[in-house]
């Protein structure tokens, strides 16, 4: 069945039905490379679902004050609950073995000037952990210190945009801008993966901010990084304890829920693992759909092939070919039409991911990809089912009498 | 050559079943040209079918060549085909996307000689019909008399035990019926056994011997003094 005589034979079928062939190779290449190039951007979304959602680290708890809803230890309902700094210091020495670092934040919104712009930006007053917690990248300088901290130093961090809405082209390191009432000194530029938003801050010494505010010790929240070893059950005994006592030390019912709230980013990344999950299943639910669209199509073909050729098959087995010999000829015909034309059509689909890179990005298409296990095995799939459906209405010309075949006009 | 002994053949049309051949007895030595008459109806052609074993019979017995015919299936009547028959058709059956040269050589590579062989093997027979300089030439670039004369080169090629021609000069105007029915009486001049079907007295008597059908029996066998056909191809 595979002599050089019958691939003689099928090269020159091919070379001669040029329409028929390139029609059914079209076929295939083009649904093998819609599919990788669809399966691609899929990942390419996946990928930036990812840096959207997942850019923060993960190990750490949000911790906000609230109202108390119920009565307790003498206190009415309805207190209003404020962190302070001992707060800080008491989570670090209670909660050793969990703790990585305990950070401040102080939300603020001020005025800012240099050399005559000026417009509203939003500061946050942090430790040097926090740097950490946001997977804030520093573009120029440094980020703040525990020096800053420590000595109350009117250091700031800039984000990119605040840099490049007051500076322009200037160097912003080491001058002075004007925020609020006060004059503060640039020591950092930085940048942030999660978008724009966060590149319109301002990062300074919460105990600057504290001195600036009547030297109180008042925080707005508190964020407890713990070690990432701790896997989620343990993240979530660690919650559960940080959470009582701090109910404790608040004077908080320990039944109320509203004295304090807790946001586990380690809940929330499954959750958005979960929706990451979805999207993969979109993602394959329209990879497979396209697939089926094309093995759909070259089977039409393949079906239309065969009628077409219906009377040259009877001719031929007039002539003395065997059922088999016309079922061979014909599935060897479309198993190397679509082998060809699938590779071919996966490897242009492979380049054009390749090529795109990042340049889609404006779409939220970040660096498509497809593997390449799942790239041969739809093509593979997609052979296979030529393959099959070109030898089923193979399989019945083969079987018509030849004189029924030849009446076949 | 070929032996046939009461031959049955019909066919179901829905609930009705039409039956065609009622009762064939016939014998055909070696080296006859035999005519099949009939008008059309008269089941001629289907008993040249089921001497080619393009279809089959429903009862009676077929020996071609000291071989009993029976029970075949399509592998094995293909096989029967390609070793003991030839075939020329009315409407040639040429295949288009192959040239003369090519069509000549399609049953020599179901015999399963090697590529050179076959190319020599159909350049000689496309010359005996008169046509080496078409070699090259498709189907749709050759008139009808050429086109039935490759379809009969291509049938002698395999060099067929008996030739079957069904209505060959059905689709030809009366000069070119008369070179490709000169052409058949040179193959049997040199010793091969052919049956043309026709409806046409004088295609029929350029033959040997006519077998006359009528409503599937045989009504008249007999044999005539042949026209031969003069032809400068």
């Amino acid at each position: 069945m595979f002599s050089r005589d019958s691939w003689q034979e099928i090269f020159e079928t091919i070379r001669k039905n040029k329409l028929r062939t390139s029609l059914s190779g079209f076929t295939v290449a083009l649904g093998i490379f819609i599919f990788i190039v669809l399966f691609g951007f899929g990942n390419g979304l996946k990928n930036s679902f990812k840096q959207f959602f997942l850019d923060d680290a993960t190990n750490t708890l949000w911790v906000y004050p609230g109202k108390t809803s119920k009565p307790y230890r003498g206190f009415k309902a309805n207190r209003r609950i404020e962190f302070e700094n001992s707060d800080l210091k008491d989570i670090k020495e209670n909660f050793k073995f969990f703790v990585e670092d305990v950070t401040p934040r102080i939300n603020r919104s001020s005025r800012v000037r240099y050399k005559g712009k000026s417009d509203n930006y939003s500061s946050r007053a942090v430790a040097p952990g926090h740097q950490y917690i946001e997977k804030t990248i520093i573009m120029k300088g440094r980020f703040i210190n525990e020096d800053d901290v420590v000595n109350k130093t009117k250091n700031i961090v800039i984000g990119r945009l605040v840099s490049q809405d007051l500076f322009k082209d200037e160097d912003p390191i080491g001058k002075y801008l004007e925020m609020g009432t006060s004059a503060f000194k640039v020591v950092g530029v930085f940048q942030d993966q999660s978008g724009d938003r966060e590149e319109r801050l301002i990062y300074m010494p919460y105990t600057t901010r504290q001195l600036l505010e009547k030297n109180n010790d008042k925080v707005n929240s508190i964020i407890v990084s713990f070690r990432s070893d701790l896997g989620y059950a343990t993240a979530l005994v660690f919650e559960k304890q940080l959470r009582l006592f701090l109910k404790n030390k608040k004077d908080i019912d320990p039944r109320d829920n509203n004295g304090i709230r807790i946001r586990n980013v380690a809940d929330q990344i499954r959750q958005n693992q979960q929706f990451a999950n979805v999207l993969q299943i979109i993602v394959a639910f329209v990879g497979i759909g396209t697939l089926i669209a094309g093995i759909i199509g070259i089977s039409n073909i393949m079906v239309f092939v065969v009628k077409e050729r219906t009377k040259e098959l009877g001719v031929r087995k007039a002539l003395g070919a065997t059922p088999k010999s016309v079922i061979g000829m014909v599935l060897q015909e479309s198993i190397f039409i679509t082998a060809l034309s699938g590779i071919s059509g996966m490897i242009c689909g492979i380049a054009l991911l390749r090529n795109l890179g990042d340049r889609l990005e404006e779409f939220f298409i970040i660096d498509p990809y497809i593997d390449n296990i799942t790239a041969v095995v739809a093509t593979v799939l997609l052979i296979l089912f030529g393959a099959i459906a070109g030898y089923l209405p193979a399989k019945r010309a083969a079987l018509i009498k030849p004189i029924v075949a030849l009446r076949d006009e | 050559m070929i032996s046939i002994k009461d031959l049955h053949k019909s066919y179901k049309m829905g609930d009705n079943s039409l039956h065609v051949l009622k009762g064939i007895d016939l014998d055909i030595d070696e080296g006859e040209l035999v005519a099949i008459m009939g008008s059309s109806g008269s089941g001629k052609s289907t008993l040249l079918n089921i001497l080619g074993m393009l279809d089959l019979a429903d009862e009676g017995k077929y020996i071609l060549d000291n071989v009993l015919i029976e029970g075949l299936n399509e592998t094995t009547a293909a096989n029967y085909r390609n070793q003991f028959l030839g075939f020329v058709f009315q409407s040639f059956n040429l295949i288009n996307y192959k040239n003369a040269l090519e069509n000549v050589a399609l049953p020599l590579y179901y015999q399963g000689f090697g590529r050179k062989i076959r190319q020599t093997k159909a350049l000689e027979y496309l010359e005996k019909v008169g046509l080496k300089d078409w070699a090259t030439h498709l189907p749709s670039e050759l008139s009808g008399g050429q086109k039935q004369r490759v379809a009969i080169a291509r049938a002698m090629a395999s060099q067929p035990k008996v030739l079957l021609a069904d209505e060959p000069t059905g689709a030809l105007d009366s000069k070119t019926s008369n070179e490709v029915m000169s052409l058949i009486q040179q193959i049997n001049h040199e010793g091969k056994t052919i049956l043309v079907v026709t409806h046409e007295l004088d295609i029929a008597h350029m033959c040997k011997r006519i077998v006359t059908l009528k409503d599937g029996v045989i009504v008249e066998d007999q044999k005539v003094d042949q026209v031969i056909v003069e032809s400068h191809v």
